[in-house]
């Protein structure tokens, strides 16, 4: 039984241990994850920007002890910044230093030693003695192509360099994906995965969030906070604020020395959990006083 | 669970997955297997459990994710009993509240039962049946007979539409390229003892641009909207990345619908789809909605946007200005089409489209077949927008241009690109 079976025994284990490291699952959550680990399959998490996909990963490779691999997507990302690439440097100091040396011998500039492993190739590094949380981070930034090869590496956990011959993983890897789903990530991709749906958390679960990040915080203050922030969830707005912006806008009232939510204060802060000026501007004014209203009724 | 008999359990499992494949989820062998390896896991007798578990395996996209619930219940209370239903329940759409835009797929399906049916384009005028293509290039659409717009259907539909492209930021490797591949040098150099002789070059992958339409479809555009389902049919179908969208007083997606292969089919599900044709139009509204649920998942790495409507408008025009201006803010051409431009004496005086039209990049009509090939000629070779931060061609500088002059520098742009001169 592996590491991550052992300690991630069942669902309600599963729940336990991310609770203990500060991270609070619903059960649908802690399902997926704990068959995601079963089954030795990724796990794709898919949300709204802010609402923990990101933080599964960390806490993943906090609870087991080992190395957290990132691969943060972006557009353009390609294989020499994704998986490998040589190093041109020190293969020409190579090529240079030979040629004082004798005719005979040759000089072989692709091997290990002139070899860059980037996130995908220090994944599936054998010289592990466990498998490493990988987290492929905002998958839908990265271009179609990325996806295809993804799909290759995700199904059998091996990289061939052309030059080298094909590296295999000795500890395949544990696989988060995240996605804002800012475009449709391939079907293809999806299916070999676990894939999980993270929404806004309940009223509660929030409540407890916040209170858990944010000590120092009163029981009356934060109860009004999450109130607020789901009333603004329920506004027409372009950015809708996620858990992340109600940990900030929390954070930022303790720092205020606030016991209480008030319209004015609500005012000037609004650029903690509103992005866009549009939105600070249908929600500025009367829409503060009557979603506190409704916060505090 | 043991190979030679299977249990009732796996029996139960096994229809299951038939139930969601007939209602139109879209569950892989492999994702069946996967959900039956998944019960080995977890306690059977946990209903919750189940159902988080077959969610997770069964379940790739959050627009299923309703339709799965729903199913999940179902199946789960009385076995067998909609295993025969073909159909997804029409109370489902009732069930949909502000956040029913994740669930299109659904709603679709019991607006389609609802039975809208497509308008039918009035013939006022049988006198002038011309043929001749001469004649009906130039031909108002709203003043065809049948025979004419059949006619005008079969020469979109052959269009081959082109839409000019971009610069990604892919590199890839090209005989003559603008870096150095430093792979692809010492790659050679090897063969040459470690003296690089020859040089390796890489360039920017060249992609065409992602396009947005949308469409208006209310009573006032009643004439043209059948065919304007025809020119995103077509348009669909010859290029990639387009998404498609029809509004009145709300908004409606039929890029899935467009895409069928067969045209007529295509376009009856379409106009299915949507609930409110011909009724009044909310312009701002519907792109406030666009720009909400939509813009960031579609409107990336510089789309083209086309909006086709007279811009009668009987909402809000403040929004409207709003929703232009980030809808602008955040495209790389945004072009709007009017088939009222067509007209000498239209002027773009009503108060929807002057609102609007400060956000618009190109202003152009789109009444007859004539406009419709100046529209594909004008896509495939978009200038670029006199904006700040837009990276321009090597050896171009950009001033603010008026619109005027906008056409002289698309031509200075395009020369440096042979691959656009082609129409």
């Amino acid at each position: 039984m592996s590491e991550s079976t052992r300690v991630f025994s069942s669902i309600e284990t599963t729940f336990e241990v991310l609770k203990r490291h500060q991270y609070l699952a619903d059960v649908g959550l802690s399902t997926s994850l704990h068959l995601a680990l079963r089954m030795e399959k990724p796990l794709f998490l898919e949300g709204e920007p802010g609402v923990g996909k990101t933080e599964v990963a960390k806490v993943l490779s906090r609870a087991l002890d080992t190395p957290l691999i990132r691969l943060q997507c972006y557009e353009g990302l390609d294989l020499s910044q994704a998986v490998y690439e040589w190093n041109y440097t020190r293969q020409l100091l190579a090529i240079q230093a030979h040629k004082g040396g004798g005719e005979a011998d040759t000089v072989d500039i692709f091997t290990e030693e002139f070899l860059l492993r980037r996130p995908l190739l220090q994944a599936i590094d054998r010289s592990r003695d466990r498998a490493a949380v990988l987290l492929i981070d905002e998958l839908d930034r990265a271009d179609e192509e990325f996806e295809s090869f993804l799909l290759e590496l995700l199904s059998d956990f091996q990289i061939t360099v052309p030059e080298l011959g094909t590296l295999e993983a000795e500890h395949r890897p544990i696989v988060i994906i995240t996605s804002n789903r800012t475009r449709e990530i391939h079907d293809a991709l999806k299916r070999r995965c676990i894939y999980h749906w993270i929404d806004y958390p309940s009223f509660d679960k929030e409540v407890e969030i916040v209170r858990r990040k944010v000590p120092g915080l009163s029981e009356h203050l934060s109860g009004q906070i999450v109130a607020f922030i789901q009333a603004i969830r329920q506004q027409d707005l372009y950015k809708l604020p996620g858990i992340a912006e109600t940990l900030d806008w929390a954070q930022a009232l303790v720092h205020l020395d606030k016991e209480t939510l008030d319209a004015a204060t609500v005012e000037v802060t609004l650029g903690f959990f509103l992005k866009y000026q549009d939105d600070i501007d249908t929600v500025r004014g009367p829409l503060v006083e009557e979603l506190l209203e409704r916060a505090s009724g | 669970m043991s190979r030679a008999a299977p249990s009732p359990v796996v029996e139960n499992l096994v229809l299951f997955v038939r139930v969601l494949r007939r209602s139109g989820l879209a569950v892989s062998v492999g994702q069946s297997v996967d959900f039956m390896r998944a019960m080995k896991w977890i306690d059977l007798g946990e209903r919750d459990q189940v159902f988080h578990a077959a969610r997770a395996t069964l379940v790739s996209r959050c627009e299923d994710l309703d339709l799965f619930s729903h199913l999940f219940d179902l199946f789960w209370r009385v076995p067998g009993k909609i295993a025969g239903a073909r159909r997804r329940p029409a109370s489902l759409a009732l069930r949909h509240g502000p956040r029913s835009s994740r669930n299109l797929s659904l709603t679709s399906f019991s607006t389609a039962r609802a039975g809208s049916h497509e308008p039918q384009v009035e013939l006022s005028d049988r006198s002038g049946a011309y043929s001749d293509l001469e004649v009906l290039q130039h031909k108002d659409f709203g003043a065809m007979t049948e025979e004419e717009l059949h006619e005008v259907r079969r020469l979109i539909a052959q269009t081959r539409w082109r839409v000019s492209q971009r610069r990604t930021r892919r590199m890839v490797c090209r005989q003559r390229g603008e870096r150095l591949d430093l792979r692809g040098v010492l790659r050679r150099a090897s063969r040459r003892g470690g003296t690089a002789i020859e040089l390796a070059w890489r360039s920017r992958k060249v992609k065409q641009r992602p396009v947005v339409l949308l469409a208006d479809i209310s009573g006032s555009m009643e004439r043209y909207s059948r065919l304007v389902l025809q020119l995103f049919y077509s348009l669909s179908h010859s290029l990639r990345d387009v998404e498609s969208f029809v509004f009145g007083t709300r908004l409606t997606r039929v890029t899935p619908h467009l895409r069928l292969r067969n045209a007529d089919r295509a376009l009856t599900e379409a106009s299915r789809e949507v609930l409110d044709w011909s009724g009044g139009t909310r312009i701002g509204e519907s792109l406030h909605a666009f720009n909400r649920v939509w813009s960031r998942r579609i409107l990336r790495r510089g789309a083209v946007v086309l909006i086709v409507s007279d811009g009668w408008d009987r909402g809000n025009s403040e929004l409207l200005k709003r929703a232009m201006r980030f809808l602008r803010d955040r495209c790389h051409r945004l072009v709007w089409l009017n088939p009222l431009l067509g007209s000498r004496r239209y002027e773009p005086i009503v108060a929807g489209m002057a609102a609007a039209l400060p956000f618009v990049d190109d202003f152009l009509p789109v009444h007859n077949l004539r406009s419709l090939e100046g529209l594909a000629s004008h896509l495939a070779s978009l200038p670029e927008r006199a904006r700040g931060f837009v990276s321009a061609p090597r050896g171009t500088r950009r001033s603010n241009l008026r619109t005027s002059e906008r056409k002289s520098t698309m031509a200075a742009l395009g020369s440096t690109n042979p691959r656009e001169l082609n129409r």
